[in-house]
């Protein structure tokens, strides 16, 4: 509802090298009368690593949740691959996508939640292996074997027998980012993973985020008020403000010299 | 008449008659209750409103006049007749099957939205979603309204009395006209109610020990008639299991 002509209306449109595997084209989503996304356009090329940042309910986490499919844009298109989502062409055609359209395109992304989401009728192993076996058609030997290289990885191979509630926070969360490699995702989205949990626990997820960052080719969406991190891994930082990217690049220049008079106010609030 | 050849010629099969009308109504009644009560949370409004059209229609009607219905009315309009024990579990299963949705469409509303899009993120089909995640963790939290329900089932079998079933409760009707005594009869049948009643609930109360621990969820601790109790399917369900 930014319609005041003292802001900016001017959005920058950040544009990344190599192949673009997610392109948002003028999404704009709505909550009643309260524009979340105005408008939006931006792209990720294959392979990068995002960071969203920005004051609560700048709309950052709506991508993460328009990119799983768990709301709809109002407005504009969201491409995966080259493929529409929440869309399809049928006979030359725009039309809302078929739900088995819409899983075709869905299986290359993953995402990991604030609150974890683990299932709690079943125990480790299983919420790692279900979706493999069920979704991919994997056998549960392969879907097992890919369970305990994951679990290895976010160092929980000794849980693998315990259900989620038996868990600390940053334990479950580790299981969650298992859970969600274990379908081999080319985008993973990281919806302020570390904001539930006590802050003890936060280095250890953020250290499995990190060597994940370094060791795959996995593009990731982070949406995350951890800066460190951010600059860490991002190769590319946007700074979100009442639904449009008003400021996009590399860590070191959003967060060493900043353009926007937002992004400076929002950088020395949270740093 | 003498009591010992009542017991054994009456009451004794009447509690078995009503053990089984239990037993059959309760089975057809879940029958029901469970794809009643997932269709009445489909997306599509058609489907809601056929599966809602089901519920309101059996909640709103009297078991014991549809049990009527079923034993003297449709011999006339469609000119077979039930046999009446049969008419008695059709009119309580349906009965009670519609009750029964409520519980289950409840119990699977109260599963938390995340648990719904945990499953999407990870590409589950609706079907699946449903099976592998929201059933598993709406069943527990069924439980204790579905004991409830299979009292007031059992209770309800009495009615199939007044359509010529020789149940417990027929048998007592019989031993007071005989006798002309009814203080000592009803109040043996009130007792034996109430000791079926206990049994189906430590029963229940046994599933729901072994659901909740197939969810990782410790058993609360109750006393030995705290299954009596009534208990809504709602304020159990908290949370998605998060952190401790």
């Amino acid at each position: 509802m930014s319609a005041d002509s003292s802001t900016s209306k001017e959005t920058v449109n950040p544009t990344v090298d190599g192949s673009e595997l997610i392109r948002f084209d003028k999404v704009t989503k709505r909550f009643g009368s309260h524009v979340v996304l105005d408008e939006l356009d931006f792209s990720v090329a294959s392979g990068k690593h995002v960071t969203l940042i920005g004051p609560s309910g700048s709309g950052k986490t709506t991508i993460l949740r328009l990119l799983m499919t768990l709301m709809k844009p109002e407005e504009g298109t969201i491409k995966v691959g080259g493929e529409y989502l929440t869309h399809e062409t049928k006979n030359g055609k725009l039309v809302p996508a078929s739900e088995k359209y819409t899983r075709e395109v869905r299986k290359n992304i993953g995402m990991v939640f604030q609150q974890f989401n683990l299932f709690p009728n079943m125990k480790v192993l299983r919420n790692i292996t279900e979706a493999p076996v069920q979704v991919l058609g994997l056998s549960k030997d392969e879907a097992e074997q890919r369970a305990r290289e994951l679990l290895e990885l976010v160092g929980l191979t000794e849980h693998i027998d315990k259900y989620p509630s038996q868990l600390s926070g940053g334990q479950q969360q580790r299981v969650a980012i298992a859970r969600a490699l274990a379908m081999r995702p080319q985008v993973l989205l990281l919806d302020e993973v570390t904001s539930a949990l006590d802050p003890e626990l936060v280095a250890g997820v953020l250290d499995v985020l990190r060597d994940i960052a370094h060791t795959t080719d996995i593009t990731m969406l982070c949406v995350t008020h951890e800066m460190n991190f951010a600059r860490d891994i991002s190769d590319q930082v946007l700074m979100f403000d009442s639904g449009r990217v008003i400021e996009a690049g590399t860590p070191e220049k959003i967060f060493t010299e900043p353009e926007h008079e937002r992004t400076r106010e929002f950088l020395s609030a949270v740093l | 008449m003498m009591t010992s050849d009542f017991i054994t010629a009456w009451f004794l099969p009447g509690l078995w008659i009503t053990v089984q009308i239990t037993v059959y109504s309760a089975a057809l009644a879940f029958v029901i209750a469970f794809p009643i009560g997932v269709l009445r949370t489909s997306p599509l409004w058609i489907v809601r409103f056929l599966a809602g059209t089901y519920f309101e229609i059996f909640r709103g009607t009297s078991a014991l006049v549809f049990m009527f219905w079923m034993a003297f009315t449709v011999p006339m309009l469609f000119g077979f007749s039930f046999l009446p024990m049969a008419a008695g579990v059709l009119a309580l299963g349906m009965t009670y099957g519609a009750y029964g949705s409520e519980i289950v469409r409840g119990a699977l509303a109260a599963v938390p939205v995340a648990q719904r899009e945990a499953g999407v993120a990870l590409n589950f089909t609706k079907g699946q979603r449903l099976r592998k995640i929201e059933i598993p963790q709406a069943w527990p939290e069924m439980l204790p309204p579905f004991n409830n329900l299979l009292i007031e089932l059992l209770k309800g079998t009495s009615l199939v009395s007044l359509i010529a079933v020789a149940d417990m409760t027929f048998a007592g009707n019989l031993w007071r006209l005989v006798t002309a005594e009814s203080a000592p009869v009803y109040t043996v049948l009130l007792v034996v109610y109430f000791v079926l009643a206990f049994l189906l609930t430590r029963g229940m109360r046994l599933l729901e020990r072994h659901a909740k621990a197939r969810i990782g969820q410790a058993p609360e601790k109750v006393g030995l008639l705290g299954g009596l109790r009534s208990k809504s399917s709602i304020d159990a369900v908290t949370g998605t299991g998060g952190a401790k």
